[in-house]
């Protein structure tokens, strides 16, 4: 009965590729003179390469955590990555006009066209290549309105004032592992500053991709939105298919000022690894936002289809009063893919409103686990959760687990909590063929409905997007 | 149209239908009647293809062609359609979605070009009509928190969409309030064509008062123990099923 929902992963990566490219490869260890070497090559200022130094010493000192993740995978060697790869080429960096046309090709490949022509309209790129931006569209309309979209590096030199205030004012360089990591050696990322009363007129988003093999990527973004602003950022990012594991150890900040909105959408889709659970990227990433002005909101939406293993957990600290986070999620794992991802709701300000909507899918081999944790501190009076986290299993083989911590300190708090876990039924596949749908397709359909709540939330192109990601990160999960 | 011969299948170790003879003619209406447990559902399920069955003898044609070699969603392409007796819920997919999906995978494989929302919205207000339906039921997901009634009356919507040669009717009338039974056995008969046939399967000879059969067959215990015309049905209805059992038994 069950060899219908029998699981197999026969899926194709079509991102595979790799870039035939020359590139400056930083010598492969990390010490203190990587450091070193990677700051001086961004030409940064000195307080900014004391700070890199400062969480190396921290780094240093911790150990990569193995004891509380629900994931396996053997200790990294730290010295045999490089820390910095980028592409060598005559023409300057960051300027799309007289970028390298292999650049360009590689985004064309992955559908994200740079070149002015064919540029994708309503929607401004920022390019990221190994550690290194390729080039960001759109950047001259944006800054007629004082919005400064630009890459990590430029944002340190044009706009240092912003960077010291608010780096690390989220996620602290001694934060975690991997956070620390990110600190000491983060290469590149986006930048974005939205003025006071300002709203994005257009959807911002950075595409990573990482070519070089042995290399890790440390991007760092920082997003800032200003009193009563709002913008919509969204980041999608892909990897050659290799045998070795890859790391990528990112910090996404985001501050909201008084009655401002950020919408920040991902669409992961990082190579996994292949059948046998050989390669694939390893993705520990440290995602927060914080609400620091009353009636502020961050919302994070995210579509997790690929790494081998996934360490995740985009938080929001609410500390103004009445400030709104929300964390949908659909994390979906497949053939030998790991996930522990989830989110932390931190409630200080009054009146703070947080609603958790996590899908789950596990197929084939996969192990997805939610971890999310709702903390009410005492000032936060009358704060108000709601969390919904749904698992869908496809066949015997995966599992799914859920791990919610809630802590709450103040009387007049509330929150809810609802779980289900479901097996997708061979009685709902068998009903779609009988219309005359074909088992992938009979599965996208329940699997997209399963996840509605959550792509609802995408925009719409990237809505699209997700849902097509979904069905090829799923096919040949059913026999 | 549809020639079944000897057909046997089981669930498991269990055989449930034990050698089942049956034809099935363009534009005829057969209902298929027999007590609880018979097989009624599982004759239906089988021609279906559902994979919980295997077939362990004889054989079923379907407009020339054997039915039994083809995957469910090539069947339901050549147009065997099925009314589930529990139709099944896909949460989140609205009914408008899924039905258009259905409807263009069925035209795909009949080698015409796949309908816009646009042109489909048009089609399906003529549709909702055969079940006296308004439209508000399209943006509801499919049968998730639909009533008994209500999902039996979208399996006959599905039907009149999707215009199947060969329509099974397993229990539809089940759980009807009387006039949800009068729309959908209306609905039906709307849907009666000359190279469109039937097999309604039911307990009720009252549902045969609004679809009038070409021909009654009752299981029992596996195989087809009695055939008749349309007053069979009257028959049982005054006789029972022990009668026909114990005919059979008379006959084996
Ligand atoms: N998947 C299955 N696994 C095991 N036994 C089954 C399965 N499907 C049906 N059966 C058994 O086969 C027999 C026939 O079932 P079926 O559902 O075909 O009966 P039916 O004639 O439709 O009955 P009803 O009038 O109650 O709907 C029953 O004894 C039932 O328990
Ligand atoms: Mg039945």
């Amino acid at each position: 009965m069950s060899s219908s929902v029998e699981t197999l992963v026969n899926r194709e990566y079509k991102y595979g590729f790799v870039t035939d490219i020359e590139s400056d490869v930083a010598p492969k260890g990390l010490s203190e003179d990587t450091v070193r070497f990677i700051s001086a090559r961004k030409g940064e200022p000195a307080w900014l390469l004391e700070w890199r130094l400062k969480a190396y010493r921290g780094w240093v000192k911790m150990t990569e955590p193995h004891d509380w993740p629900n994931v396996r995978y053997t200790p990294i060697d730290y010295q045999s990555i490089s820390y910095f790869s980028a592409p060598r080429t005559t023409k300057p960096l960051g300027s799309l006009d007289e970028a390298d046309p292999k650049l360009l090709e590689t985004y064309e490949k992955l559908g994200i066209p740079l070149s002015e022509q064919k540029i994708l309209a309503g929607v401004a790129v920022d390019a990221i290549f190994d550690s290194v931006s390729v080039g960001t569209t759109y950047k001259a309309k944006l800054a007629e309105q004082g919005i400064t979209f630009c890459s990590f590096g430029e944002a340190v030199q044009e706009h240092p004032e912003l960077v010291k205030k608010y780096l690390g004012s989220v996620v602290p360089a001694s934060d975690n592992f991997f956070a620390a990591l990110n600190a000491a050696v983060f290469s590149d990322g986006s930048f974005v500053y939205v003025p006071k009363g300002v709203r994005c007129p257009m959807e911002l988003s950075t595409y990573f991709r990482i070519n070089t093999a042995n290399t890790g990527q440390f991007e760092r973004t920082l997003i800032i939105a200003d009193e009563g602003a709002y913008v919509s950022y969204l980041e999608g990012c892909t990897a050659p298919k290799r045998d070795e594991n890859q790391l990528h150890a990112a910090v996404v900040e985001l501050v909201a000022l008084e009655g401002a909105a950020i919408k920040y959408s991902t669409v992961q889709n990082w190579y996994a690894g292949d059948e046998e659970g050989r390669g694939g990227i390893y993705n520990f990433v440290t995602k927060r936002g914080k609400c620091v002005g009353p009636r502020s909101k961050i919302s994070w939406t995210q579509v997790e289809t690929g790494s081998a293993i996934t360490w995740k957990y985009p938080s929001v600290i609410l500390q103004g009063d009445d400030s709104v986070g929300e964390f949908y999620s659909v994390a979906v794992v497949n053939g030998h893919q790991q996930a522990d991802t989830g989110t932390k709701m931190i409630h200080m300000g009054k009146n703070t409103r947080s609603t958790i909507v996590s899908k789950g899918i596990s197929a084939g081999q996969g192990q997805n686990s939610y971890r999310g944790l709702v903390k009410v501190l005492p000032k936060a009076a009358g704060a108000r959760n709601y969390t919904q986290c749904d698992s869908m299993l496809i066949g015997n083989r995966c599992g799914a687990h859920t791990f919610p911590y809630i802590d709450v300190q103040n009387p007049t708090a509330s929150t809810e909590h609802e779980a289900s876990t479901s097996k997708i039924g061979e009685d709902q596949i068998f009903y779609l063929k009988q219309r005359g749908l074909n088992t992938e397709n009979a599965i996208s359909m329940i699997v997209n409905g399963f996840c509605k709540e959550v792509f609802q939330e995408l925009p719409m192109e990237f809505a699209v997007e997700a849902q097509k990601l979904l069905g090829i990160s799923l096919e040949g999960s059913v026999g | 149209m549809l020639q079944i011969k000897d057909l046997r299948a089981a669930a498991g170790d269990k055989e449930i239908l034990r050698g089942i003879n049956l034809t099935v003619n363009p534009g005829e209406v057969h209902a298929v009647m027999g007590p609880n447990g018979s097989g009624k559902s599982t004759l239906a399920q089988v021609l279906a293809g559902h994979p919980a069955y295997r077939v362990t003898g004889g054989s079923v044609s379907y407009l020339e062609q054997d039915l039994l070699d083809m995957e469910p969603e090539e069947r339901a392409q050549l147009g065997v359609f099925l009314a589930f007796q529990y139709p099944v819920e896909i949460p989140g997919v609205t009914n408008a979605y899924f039905l258009r999906a259905a409807y263009n995978e069925i035209r795909k494989a009949r080698g015409l070009e796949e309908v816009d929302s646009m042109d489909f919205i048009d089609l399906l207000e003529e549709k909702l009509r055969v079940v006296e339906w308004g439209p508000e039921i399209m943006s509801r997901a499919v049968n998730s928190g639909f009533s008994g009634g209500e999902k039996k009356r979208n399996e006959i919507l599905q039907l009149a969409v999707l215009e199947p040669k060969l329509a099974i009717l397993d229990e539809t009338d089940s759980g009807l309030d009387i006039d949800a039974l009068r729309i959908v056995a209306g609905g039906v008969n709307k849907l009666r064509a000359r190279d469109r046939s039937f097999v309604v399967v039911t307990h009720y000879q009252r549902l045969l008062n609004y679809i009038v059969p070409d021909h009654v067959h009752v299981l029992s215990n596996g195989r087809i123990a009695m055939s008749g015309g349309k007053d069979l049905a009257l028959e049982l209805e005054a006789r029972g099923y022990e009668w026909v059992e114990s005919a059979a038994e008379a006959v084996a």
